[in-house]
């Protein structure tokens, strides 16, 4: 029972769903704040990511009349279910790299998938045809942007000898971070551009394109339920640059100075996010799998052979 | 309706804009307000792209016969509570258009027929500064 009672307390408060939630907004307004000091803006309050939150909470719901109702509104509660699960899993063996089972990374890997689908069923369920557009490109990029990461991170598996968060994060606890390898600040350049598309930030955002398909499966949502997509998005912000740093950059540690270099680790890879995202156009969904499949999957394979040839 | 509280709709009201049928004049200062000189985000104001996402209308232009059922179309797809913001003279009382053979009549005749307790703000003007635009809005919010 009191392992249980600990489950719970992980996945529900800390890390799980509470603190990845409240520090996913923070960091929604980090992404808008930096976009308006780009644009020479002022941008907005530091609470307004709350305040738009919480508005949606109190406004009316609307289900359409062509919409499947129940993959409509199960669709983002599933969404959020699974990234709190991977904010649980990430943060627990970063923290406790005891707690690693055989095979954790390959979990993980499938339940980043989850997210995505869920985007994909509500949209589908909407019965909206932009909303099918931006879910049918959404499977596209997905299919585009994980073969390079499964090459990226197959690099790493390699390099350290196993599949296990844990075992990956000793290493480098031992040796060093990763980042140290040209290999491996290949593999990384590779996992940062799919960063950008997992993240659904421009120049990838091809499936939610807003003058273009109105935010494509979004577009019918209202009220509380989108309210739970924002929030699912603010934690994907958190958890996927998190996975990030404790593949190759040492993981995070809540010991003495360990937060704050785990913290600035974590700002240079979102502002990285947010400076791409400012300077660049959208690109179409045929270039943005050809990019994928071409040049960024070449790029991992340079990697993995610069793995293998010992560098 | 009513019973939704409108507590937070005034520190985060997004914003879809619909085209009635106006000079377009209306519509490029609208867009000013979204410039770095206004920058509305200071105020938690955005532009979205959906009227399933919208709190607050922005119509410009007298409703003409051929947009009113649109116009209405909209207005049913906002989740309420929602407020209609009417934009320039025209939104307001039709201005120049008044009596014309083509006109249906200004915005908030045309939404209290499908809804007679709609919320409405008027910024009146030809076309209407973004500084009168940010005023109206802001004033009406702290109202309802």
């Amino acid at each position: 029972m009191e392992n249980l009672a600990l489950y719970l307390l992980a996945f529900l408060i800390f890390p799980g769903f509470l603190f990845t939630g409240t520090f996913g907004l923070v960091v929604s307004w980090l992404d808008r704040k930096v976009s308006a000091l780009i644009q020479w803006r002022v941008g907005p309050p530091f609470f307004q990511p709350f305040y738009d939150v919480l508005k949606l909470w109190q406004k009316e719901l609307i289900i359409p009349r062509s919409a499947k109702e129940i993959g409509f509104i199960v669709a983002p509660f599933i969404g959020l279910a699974a990234t709190s699960l991977l904010a649980t899993m990430i943060g627990v063996i970063n923290l406790r790299p005891e707690y690693q089972f055989v095979g954790d990374v390959i979990v993980i890997l499938y339940l980043m998938i989850i997210p995505p689908l869920a985007i994909i069923w509500g949209g589908f369920s909407s019965g909206n045809p932009l909303a099918a557009v931006g879910a049918n490109r959404e499977i596209k990029l997905m299919m585009g942007y994980e073969l390079p990461f499964l090459l990226a991170v197959a690099t790493v598996f390699f390099k350290v000898g196993s599949v296990s968060l844990g075992e990956i994060i000793q290493y480098q606890q031992v040796h060093g971070a990763l980042l140290k390898h040209p290999s491996m600040i290949v593999a990384f350049i590779v996992s940062l551009l799919w960063l950008q598309a997992k993240l659904a930030e421009i120049p990838f955002d091809i499936s939610e394109a807003e003058c273009e398909i109105m935010e494509g499966p979004f577009i019918e949502y209202s009220g509380p339920l989108l309210g739970v997509y924002k929030v699912m998005m603010a934690m994907l912000h958190v958890v996927c640059p998190w996975f990030l740093i404790s593949l190759f950059w040492g993981g995070t540690s809540l010991q003495g100075w360990g937060i704050l270099w785990s913290l600035l680790k974590y700002i240079f890879i979102i502002v990285l996010v947010i400076l791409i995202k400012n300077t660049n156009p959208r690109v179409r969904i045929d270039q943005a799998v050809k990019f994928f499949w071409g040049w960024v999957t070449l790029l991992a394979l340079i990697a993995m052979a610069l793995m293998f040839l010992g560098y | 309706m009513a019973k939704l509280s409108t507590r937070w709709l005034k520190k985060s009201p997004w914003v879809y804009h619909v085209g009635t049928g106006g000079c377009n004049n209306c519509d490029i200062e609208i867009l000013d307000c979204l410039t770095p000189r206004f920058d509305v985000e200071r105020f938690g104001i955005k532009l979205v792209v959906s009227p399933r996402h919208a709190d607050v209308l922005l119509v410009s232009g007298p409703v003409t016969y051929h947009i009113k059922s649109r116009l209405q179309e909209v207005y049913k797809q906002v989740p309420k509570p929602c407020v209609v913001a009417c934009i320039g003279a025209c939104a307001c009382s039709m201005g120049i258009f008044k009596d014309a053979y083509s006109v249906a009549g200004p915005v908030d005749k045309v939404i209290r027929e499908v809804d007679p307790n709609a919320i409405f703000v008027y910024v009146p003007g030809c076309p209407p500064k973004p500084e009168t635009m940010i005023m109206g809005l802001v004033k009406a919010l702290q109202k309802i």
